[in-house]
């Protein structure tokens, strides 16, 4: 996991205590097994083992499946929680065959499931890595249905682009919605970095192709580019889209350097619809859920994991500009079971 | 990625057919199928249950009804249970016909659709000879007084001037004085997004509503909700109070389950839908456009109206009886052809079939040629009645058969290809005495050609392997059709049938 370099706002903790919102990740530690000496290794693996022989035997005689009501209990948090009928049905059918000591309390049941869920998404929690190309900007595409906060989450990503002191330009090529453009300034300023925009109206694709050229001019590490919140299922949008994709290919072959699907937490099985519409046009690489301080808990992208192992580079609990956080598999897939 | 319920309850009940009354099991079976529906349609938990419970109340020891099929029936029964949930058109309207000014307060989540339904309704409103001020109480997100603001010079709407650095409850203040002190006869307040679990901010628009005293508080919600719509409802209605509901983005491919959880939990109408980006995009709500979707069966409950309305049963027995007997001549060949045409063709009524109806776009682009059913008509219209009850005559006599082609304008190899695959059907028809009629549609493959009807299966394969991957499925069930009632049985398909050609496929 990189370096994250947002504290939490005061407000946010409050909300915290209500809202089962994702912590931030701990700060990364030294393995402690390199440091031990073998023989230290060697024994603890021992016991390790041992232990676990011993165990087996015990749970033999002391554990059992757990119930059908329980199974059922469990499965609808997890439809509850978005995790959507099939995905909750198949990961509560791989946990009904594990057993547990009888007078497990339901509180550890729930941390062993979440622990499920973790395996799930482990493999999808990626930072978003950046890497800038030898002439020219570290393209980053935000894309997404209407409302998700596709602009907003360009302001935070914006501040945790700063922070690695990459210097950041926007543009504005939502050229479509009333004030979009002078919604991303307003982002700009906050940040006090350069928007590029043109008129409301104008071809997105040439604000895009512009803001390239002016970027690279300036000798900007990285350009993130806001566009226009578009229905997954409209051809002529979506067609757009494609364009913008396509002249910045003209730049660079390898911009998009970075192709983002902003989903919102509240997104019921539709996500689903969203990911394949927009990777069919925008070669997606990677997933910001947002407004997880909310009641929503966004379990849809399990399914989306499972099917499409796009990785999910972070999650947005809030409207400022610090509340992006670094998406964690375990954090995450605690909320969904509640704890 | 949707299958149908309707193909998945016919994959149920095909096993169920035969029996008079719907079981408990038979339900619970079916129950089992229209959950997992109800909840890939994202409708919530909670409500699902309820909704089930209901259904089942209805359909356990239900009669039968002979002329449709148990799944037809189960649908019908789902159907109408979503009608009835979601409430009629009636309640729709708003209710603004106070002593002016009318206060129209918006609420709802961040990036529900709050603002642009403001500059829709604001619209509509002023369409309908209304005075209409928008105030913008949004503070938080930044430009969004601007996007109101915007948006009342497109559409030529007044909005209240935007002074900086004023908190929502200024604003509100000011804009009730403007819209009273000109006259306004409605004032529609926009208000910020705000989560429904933040208290400070439930509370500050609770203080709104308490000064603006609305006749309407519409919670506006997107249609793609999952399953947090519970919550939302459930707290806007304890802390604000809500008068209506407002569903946007309907323009999507989401099923809109949250249609029923939002009228089920705020126990408050449906007013609106929000279909599109532009200004006059918002329609009254009617049930119906939403009820079809929730689980795509709008095909089968049509296809059911529609022969219902077209069929006539009394034919219907008789071909049946007919086929079973083996007696099935030219006559009863061509009022399965008449009534076909009368559904609307063979498109149209594969269209409407489950599995196939999701690929629409694809039969219309495979362009059936109707003009092939005509042309078999016209032959068959050409021919004497003692002919078509006698399809030896035509077969023994070439002078007959080339009266036959003049009279239908077409030519003796049109008639011939007609009674080769007359004779087919025939032939077919005694093979599988025991098995009953083939439905209607197996019909239509007949007539189509395996072959033409396997290619057009391949063509839209390659087009679309992940609708095909769904369909591939639906495909041998063919004759769990919805007509399988009407006395037929499943069949294996038929041989023979139209040329190719019959496919003017565009490749
Ligand atoms: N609570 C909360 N609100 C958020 C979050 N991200 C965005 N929002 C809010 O959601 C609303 C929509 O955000 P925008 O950034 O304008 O969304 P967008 O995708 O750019 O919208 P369009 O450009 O109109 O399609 C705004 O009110 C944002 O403040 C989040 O993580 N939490
Ligand atoms: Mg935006």
């Amino acid at each position: 996991m990189g370096i994250w370099p947002f504290g939490k706002k005061d407000k946010d903790e409050e909300k915290q205590a209500e809202a089962p919102a994702p912590e931030p990740a701990p700060a990364p530690e030294v393995e402690p097994e390199q440091e031990k000496s073998w023989l230290a290794r060697l024994s603890d693996g021992l016991s390790k083992s041992t232990s676990k022989l011993t165990q087996g035997i015990v749970d033999v005689f002391t554990k059992s499946k757990l119930d059908a009501a329980s199974l059922e209990n469990l499965e609808e948090v997890l439809i509850m929680a978005d995790l959507g009928p099939r995905t909750a049905a198949k990961i509560v059918a791989t946990f009904g065959a594990r057993k547990f000591d009888d007078n497990i309390a339901p509180q550890k049941v729930r941390e062993a499931l979440a622990e499920e869920i973790e395996k799930l998404l482990a493999p999808v929690a990626q930072p978003l890595t950046i890497k800038k190309p030898e002439n020219g900007p570290f393209v980053i595409l935000v894309t997404g249905v209407n409302g998700v906060g596709k602009t907003t989450t360009i302001g935070k990503l914006g501040k945790w682009i700063q922070a690695q002191n990459h210097k950041v330009m926007l543009a504005a090529a939502d050229t479509f919605r009333a004030a979009a453009v002078e919604q991303i300034q307003i982002w700009g300023n906050r940040l006090g970095v350069p928007v590029v925009s043109k008129d409301v109206g104008a071809d997105a694709a040439a604000v895009a192709f512009e803001a390239y050229e002016r970027a690279k001019r300036e000798g900007m590490d990285v350009l993130v580019i806001d566009t226009a919140g578009r229905l997954h299922n409209k051809s002529g949008l979506m067609d757009e889209l494609g364009k913008i994709v396509r002249v910045l290919g003209k730049h660079d072959a390898a911009a998009p350097h970075a192709t983002l699907l902003v989903l919102d937490a509240t997104t019921g099985q539709n996500a689903f619809a969203q990911v394949e519409g927009f990777k069919e046009v925008a070669n997606l690489t990677g997933l910001v859920v947002t407004k997880l301080d909310g009641s929503a808990k966004g379990g849809v992208v399990v399914g989306l994991a499972d099917k499409f192992g796009l990785p999910i580079h972070a999650v947005g609990v809030g409207e400022g500009l610090a509340d992006l956080q670094p998406f964690t598999a375990r954090d995450f897939a605690r909320s969904l079971v509640g704890l | 990625m949707f299958e149908s319920l309707t193909e998945k309850l016919g994959q149920v009940f095909d096993k169920l057919r035969g029996n008079t009354k719907l079981s408990e099991e038979d339900v619970d079976l079916a129950l089992r199928e229209i959950r997992v529906a109800l909840l890939e349609a994202d409708v919530a938990l909670p409500v699902a249950k309820e909704f089930m419970a209901k259904v089942k109340d209805v359909a356990v020891g239900a009669d039968i009804i002979k002329s449709v099929s148990p799944t037809q029936q189960i649908v019908k029964i789902v159907h109408d249970g979503i009608l009835a949930m979601l409430g009629d058109a009636a309640e729709s309207a708003l209710n603004i016909d106070v002593t002016p000014p009318a206060v129209v307060l918006m609420v709802g989540l961040q990036g529900s659709g709050k603002t642009t339904t403001t500059g829709k309704l604001a619209k509509l409103l002023t369409k309908g000879r209304k005075k209409v001020l928008m105030a913008s109480l949004d503070t938080q997100r930044p430009a969004a007084q601007d996007q109101l603001r915007i948006l009342g010079e497109q559409n030529s709407v007044a909005t209240l001037p935007i002074i900086a650095g004023q908190n929502p409850i200024e604003i509100t203040k000011r804009a009730l004085e403007a819209a009273k002190l000109e006259a306004y006869d409605v004032l529609l307040l926009d208000t910020a997004g705000r989560l429904a679990i933040d208290d400070a901010l439930m509370a500050e628009v609770a203080s709104v509503r308490d000064i603006a005293k609305p006749v309407e508080t519409l919670l506006v919600v997107d249609a793609m909700m999952g399953q947090d719509a519970v919550n939302v409802a459930t707290e806007f209605v304890t802390r604000v109070g809500i008068t209506g509901t407002v569903l946007t983005r309907i323009d999507g491919d989401t099923r809109g389950g949250a249609a029923m959880s939002m009228r089920f939990v705020t126990g408050k109408p449906i007013k609106f839908l929000g279909t599109g980006e532009k200004s006059d995009a918002i329609e009254a709500f009617k049930p119906d456009r939403v009820a079809g979707r929730i689980l795509g069966m709008g095909d089968v409950v049509s296809l059911v109206e529609k022969a219902v309305e077209t069929m006539d049963r009394d034919k219907a027995a008789e071909a049946a009886k007919k086929f079973q007997e083996g007696k099935f001549d030219l006559d009863d060949f061509r009022n399965q052809l008449a009534q076909m045409k009368q559904m609307g063709g063979v498109g149209s009524m594969m269209k409407m079939l489950p599995g196939l109806s999701r690929m629409s776009g694809k039969i219309d682009e495979a362009k059936l040629d109707e003009t092939i059913l005509k042309r078999q008509e016209a032959i068959m219209n050409s021919m004497t009645k003692r002919e078509r009850g006698k399809p030896d005559l035509i077969l023994n006599s070439g002078s007959r058969r080339r009266r036959i082609a003049e009279g239908s304008g077409t030519t003796v190899q049109d008639v011939n290809r007609l009674m080769k695959q007359f004779d087919q059907m025939q032939t077919m028809m005694k093979k599988m005495r025991k098995m009953g009629m083939g439905g209607m549609m197996s019909m239509a493959k007949g007539l189509l050609g395996g072959n033409a009807f396997d290619a057009m299966v391949a063509d839209a394969a390659a087009q679309d392997p992940a609708a095909f991957e769904k369909m591939k499925d639906s495909l041998p069930q063919l004759g769990a059709n919805p007509f399988a009632s009407l006395g037929m049985g499943q069949q294996p398909k038929l041989p023979g049938g139209l040329p190719p050609e019959f496919f003017k496929g565009k490749k």
